[in-house]
């Protein structure tokens, strides 16, 4: 008999982490659209599952709970159940020991205020309002409704250009989204109930690779009618294109030297090159889009000129001006904006920053963008200087830990309070507040001041990344509604008191992802259309292959791998590689074909049109 | 062509064909409950999966296509396994109290769970208990619903009206009235099509034969009945007659044996909606008054119904005239209760209907009421006189032909044919013909407009005839109907007259016919109505005697004020239920 024994874990144990495991990426790939109440009893049973037992609230209570929900989902309840579920659930949380009790009985108290409607509805009626509305969850989570499945399959069977063409019927920007989409389809895909999602954006990146040149639809007949589109960015060009295929005759405004946007002169050539880029915009000009360069609405061009020479205007300006700080010292020389910092870039136009220390403020896509262009204009050292911790930052994991792999400092917990200003006007440095991170409100964590003393970060050229806003003077005076920055176009795009106009993109739902100013340009396109007295489809009639039939075995990921650090900081050339065949291959056959097997061969597997 | 194997037997069947299919052309049936081709091949029930060489996991056969050196096997001790304890697990939440389900001997599922030799099942029942409305005629038993999806389907892809959805989500997904509507109020056309693709008992006809037998054995009351045409092209199918020997004169030899007073065959009412309509069509023809938009059908009230709810500003283009169950119901009623000198009040009026929405369009509200009660007062459909056949323990195969009473008794080959899509317009251009060149044409001059197969959509014709030259369509099925009014109001196409009924291939495969699981038998059944119409005696509704006769001692003539008064109806008396 020894004293003390090593502790191993027994076989259920083990069983069961692995379990856990499989359930986290159950809930994550949980399609929306399920009945709340019922998930509320889901819940609620795991919940009590985890009880110790010892406490009667938690032990005892919870299992009431349940039954009273039970019978709420069976048809055996009255309002008041609900009134003694809200009573026991406060109770539960109040005088549990542990938070196995009190957390477990405030999901349910969350519930009962949060959707009560929901309970009552099963009270009353003895129905439940929900339906499931998510057949295919890639294809209903991509703002812009791409054939998902049906693309990763023409790309299992090698028919690369097939894909492209599919992508292009509800997105023109197949290879730009390659390089760049913030994939939302990826976050609930039923792969994930296996082993991972899908790498869709990946996929995509190689059949652009992989396609060559692929040429765009024939347009319809010629109907005669123009249209103007404002601003040559992803919205405009997608609404362009697509009015183009329709038979209508688009120019396009663009007050820059070339087309692209916010893709060309805000997204650094480095995620998405140039040459890349073109590939999609040169497709998308072979429909016939007239471009008309250097003009400038408000100035060289109005809003009512252009309603009165063309059939219909569309605005997709795009939000291009920078939020400011609003703190002392912001006028001084050296103190830039994301937003002219990265379009100058884009232009070619290269500061030189070698041997500088280099401050930028925010912690967003486009802050993440600017320091790791700082780096590769040779700044020493380069900064993200962020209020809150990583953990809180909006722009995307990958794109913090790219640059945390070239180098970047993060400074976190640093709120700005003061640009410090040499004798000649030029910064040289930044007063920070120490922070620390304090309650969680409306589900982010809040922060506030350490009562430290602030902290002086050296630096010759401070970037502000804090936000983006539009030019809205011109539209102001030509009757278009724009409000805290951005233009307040309708549901469908348009305005109701000037017919004839519309607005989408960035500058009608203020700062977002390429793919959602597609999914407006989509919407835009179709209402132009029927506004014009017509009623075009757009299809594509690429046949997608039947799905393969085999057993779908666990199979890693694969994820994209990129160009060695020591090397990429030195040249603006692409960071990321694409996917071997082979890796495409094994990628695109993990895909579980949600429009064939499940609710999608049922209901709405495939849009064919629109 | 795609080379496999099922079951051991070497097979090559075209590229695109099901394992389903390939199996069932090559002999080797594979179990199925959901399926059904080209509409529900959703691969729900999972009792057709087969096995693949190779592959841990079953597949559904009837959604999945044959490959290259496929290996299949639909009966492997595995594929056995899952599909017993798959059908238990549908009977575990199946009301099986077969003995009193109108579907039992005709249910795909008992069949099913017969031939896989269940005897117990092993799980805790469950049964759905939903309120349903019993008056309505479309009835709902939630405790036999099995999920397959069918009616949704139906009414979703062939009748384009979305009465049925799923509701609710995880273990109490259910079926039910869409958009969490009551039926009363989703704007249903009772066409029955999801009734008759039900492949149990989940769906049915309200039942009202023991309304009629009660009316037989009131002796105060003198029972009347009429057969509608399409009715004789099925009944047999229930009774195992063949149909060739499956005659009207036998179900008129089963009604009297049953005990009603008085029968008669619906095709002389649908002479008479032909003299009606025919007559308001070139009225209104003439007139110029449907050069922008046509003058439909009204006999069918799944259409009327749907035109009601769907197109509402289109209802003053439906023909006047009433159906001919609702002519015939208004002559029992007046003409027929005089001649036999009894009180109409005292006359209780029944028709037999290859339909549900007959029994909708007999309890509506008429403008007209010159007696007590409804034209008809007790619809059945084609289905409950086959019960009642079977409960009044009548032997099908000792039935003779027997005769129609007399008075109206006449009935043309054009009356006949009322019960096939194309039937009423083929009648009416006849009719239309005589009347306005005085003499008859060939009777099969107007045939174009007769289907070649089942549910062919719309079929348009020109006819010259004299000087007028009169654009014509036909139409079965709601949703071929809705494209077809779609195109009529884009102003794409332009028509005169269009003939719609609900049901594709028409009132022959219509939502009160016996049901044959899989099978759609509207266009075989309608030969049986050609047929009767090429071998009748006379073959144009203007040579009915008794109609004639009719019109001579009691309505005086075709849109004379008597006959607006009771043949013809007011469409704006009753709307569709929100």
């Amino acid at each position: 008999m020894s004293r003390l024994e090593i502790v191993t874990p027994n076989k259920a144990q083990i069983v069961v982490e692995g379990l856990y495991k499989d359930l986290e990426r159950r809930i994550e790939a949980s399609p929306p659209g399920l009945c709340p109440v019922d998930m509320a009893r889901a819940f609620l049973e795991l919940c009590h599952a985890q009880t110790c037992g010892k406490c009667v609230p938690c032990r005892v209570g919870l299992w009431q709970l349940k039954n009273l929900l039970t019978d709420v989902l069976n048809g055996n309840a009255t309002l008041d159940t609900l009134d003694l579920m809200e009573t026991s659930a406060l109770s539960i949380m109040q005088s549990s020991d542990c938070a196995i009790g009190y957390e477990a009985a405030h999901m349910v108290y969350k519930a009962l205020i949060g959707y009560r409607e929901d309970f009552e509805e099963h009270i009353r009626e003895g129905r439940c309002t929900c339906t499931y509305n998510q057949p295919v969850p890639c294809v209903s989570l991509c703002p812009a409704k791409v054939d998902i499945p049906g693309y990763i399959a023409l790309i299992g069977e090698g028919r690369y250009e097939d894909a492209i063409r599919l992508i292009r019927k509800d997105n023109p920007f197949p290879t730009t989204c390659g390089f760049i989409c913030e994939h939302p389809c990826e976050a609930r895909c039923r792969r994930n109930m296996v082993d991972d999602a899908i790498n869709i954006r990946g996929l995509k990146r190689f059949a652009a690779d992989y396609a060559g040149k692929v040429p765009p639809p024939k347009c319809a007949k010629s109907t005669g009618k123009r249209i103007a589109v404002v601003g040559g960015g992803p919205g405009g060009l997608s609404s362009a294109y697509y009015l183009q295929l329709m038979g209508h005759q688009v120019t396009v405004y663009e007050m820059l030297p070339k087309l692209g946007g916010m893709l060309r002169y805000g997204i650094p050539n480095y995620r998405l090159p140039k040459e890349r880029l073109d590939d999609d915009i040169n497709a998308i000009l072979q429909t016939g889009i007239e471009v008309k360069y250097g003009l400038r609405i408000g100035k060289d061009i109005t809003i009512q000129s252009l309603r009165a020479e063309y059939d219909a205007v569309l605005i997709t300006i795009g939000a291009s001006t920078d939020k400011k700080l609003g703190i002392e010292g912001e006028q001084a020389k050296g103190v830039l904006s994301a937003v002219e910092f990265l379009r100058d870039v884009g232009k070619n136009q290269n500061p030189d920053l070698t041997g500088q220390e280099v401050a930028v403020i925010g912690g967003g896509n486009v802050s993440m963008d600017a320091v790791r262009t700082a780096v590769r204009l040779g700044a020493k050292k380069v900064s993200i200087v962020y209020r809150r911790r990583i953990a809180d930052m909006t722009a995307l994991p990958d794109e913090i830990e790219g640059a945390v792999a070239e180098g970047i400092e993060v400074q976190t917990l640093k709120a700005p309070s003061k640009i410090d200003v040499d004798e000649n006007g030029h910064v040289q440095g930044l007063y920070v507040v120490p922070q620390m991170i304090s309650h969680i409100k409306d589900g982010r964590a809040s922060v506030k001041p350490t009562g430290e003393e602030d902290i002086y970060i050296p630096c010759t050229t401070l970037i502000v990344a804090i936000g983006q806003d539009i030019e809205f003077q011109h539209f102001e005076e030509a009757g278009v509604p724009v409000k805290r920055g951005r233009i307040m176009s309708e549901k469908y795009g348009g305005f109701d008191h000037i017919p004839g106009v519309f607005a989408g993109g960035d500058c009608a739902t203020g700062p977002a992802s390429v793919i959602k100013a597609i999914a407006a340009a989509k919407v835009i396109a179709a209402n132009i259309d029927e506004y014009l007295g017509f009623n075009h489809i757009i299809s594509c009639d690429v046949e997608i292959p039947e799905p393969n039939l085999d057993d779908r075995t666990p199979c890693g990921r694969v994820n994209m791998t990129e160009r060695e650090v020591c090397q990429r900081i030195h040249d603006f050339e692409g960071v990321e590689h694409c996917m071997s065949e082979g890796e495409a291959k094994q990628e695109a056959s993990r895909c579980l074909r949600c429009d064939h097997f499940g609710f999608g061969i049922f209901k709405g597997g495939r849009e064919t049109l629109w | 062509m795609v080379n496999l194997t099922i079951d051991n037997k070497k097979i090559s069947v075209p590229a695109g064909t099901t394992i389903l299919e390939a199996a069932e052309q090559n002999g080797i049936p594979i179990p199925r409950l959901c399926y059904l081709k080209g509409l529900n091949e959703i691969g729900a029930c999972r009792v057709c999966v087969v096995e693949l060489e190779g592959k841990d996991r079953l597949i559904p056969s009837c959604n999945n296509i044959v490959e290259e050196n496929m290996v299949v096997y639909t009966n492997s001790p595995k594929v056995r396994m899952n599909r017993k304890k798959t059908v238990e697990f549908i009977l575990s939440q199946h009301d099986c109290q077969c003995a009193t389900c109108p579907r039992s001997g005709n249910c795909t599922l008992q069949t099913i769970a017969n031939d896989l030799n269940i005897i117990d099942i092993p799980f805790k029942q469950r049964l759905e208990k939903m309120e349903w409305n019993k008056d309505f005629p479309l009835i709902r038993e939630s405790g036999k619903c099995i999920k397959c999806m069918r009616c949704i389907q139906i009414c979703d892809k062939v009748q384009n009206l979305h009465v049925w959805d799923l509701e609710s989500t995880g273990s109490r997904t259910t079926v039910h009235v869409s958009k969490n509507r009551k039926i009363e109020e989703a704007n249903c056309s009772l066409c029955g099509q999801c009734i008759t693709h039900c492949p149990v008992g989940a769906l049915r006809e309200r039942d009202d034969t023991d309304k009629v037998w009660s009316a037989i054995d009131n002796k105060n009351k003198i029972t009347v009945v009429q057969i509608a045409p399409a009715v004789r092209t099925a009944w047999g199918e229930a009774l195992g007659l063949k149909r060739e020997d499956a005659t009207i004169g036998k179900i008129v030899d089963a009604l009297r044996q049953m005990g009603f007073d008085y029968v008669f065959d619906t095709t002389f009412s649908a002479d008479l909606t032909i003299m009606e309509e025919g007559n308001e069509f070139l009225e209104r023809f003439l007139s110029g008054e449907l050069k922008s938009r046509p003058m439909f059908t009204s006999c069918c009230p799944g259409w009327v119904r749907f035109i009601k709810s769907q197109y509402p500003h289109l209802v003053p283009q439906l023909s006047t005239a009433k159906s001919p169950q609702q002519m015939f119901g208004t002559v029992m009623k007046t003409y027929f209760a005089k001649s036999i000198g009894v009180d109409p009040e005292n006359i209780c009026t029944i028709s037999i209907m290859p339909c549900v929405a007959k029994k909708g369009e007999a309890d509506m509200d008429l403008y007209y009421e010159e007696f007590a009660g409804h034209d008809v007062d007790i619809v059945l459909t084609t289905r409950e006189l086959t019960r009642m056949i079977r409960s009044a323990h009548i032997k099908p195969s000792t039935l003779v032909d027997v005769e129609c009473d007399t008075l109206m008794k006449d009935g043309s080959g054009a009356g006949v044919i009322f019960g096939t899509t194309g039937g009423v317009m083929e009648a009416a251009l006849r009719s239309a013909y005589y009347l306005l060149m005085g003499k008859n044409p060939d009777a099969d001059a107007f045939s174009v407009v007769r289907s070649e197969r089942f549910n062919q959509g719309v079929i348009s014709a020109e006819f010259t005839i004299g000087d007028a030259k009169i654009q014509t369509a036909v139409v079965s099925g709601l949703g071929n109907t809705r494209k077809l009014i779609d195109a009529i109001e884009h102003g794409d196409v332009h028509y005169d007259f269009v003939e719609v009924m609900a049901c594709p291939g028409g009132c022959v495969g219509g939502g009160g016919q016996p049901i044959h699981d899989g099978e759609e038998l509207a266009h075989i059944r309608s030969k049986n109505l050609y047929y009767l119409d090429k071998n009748a005696k006379i073959r144009f509704s203007h040579e009915n005697q008794d109609v004639l006769r009719l019109y001579e001692n009691f309505m005086e003539k075709p849109l004379s004020h008597k006959a607006h008064m009771l043949l013809h109806t007011d469409h704006s008396a009753w709307k569709m239920k929100k």
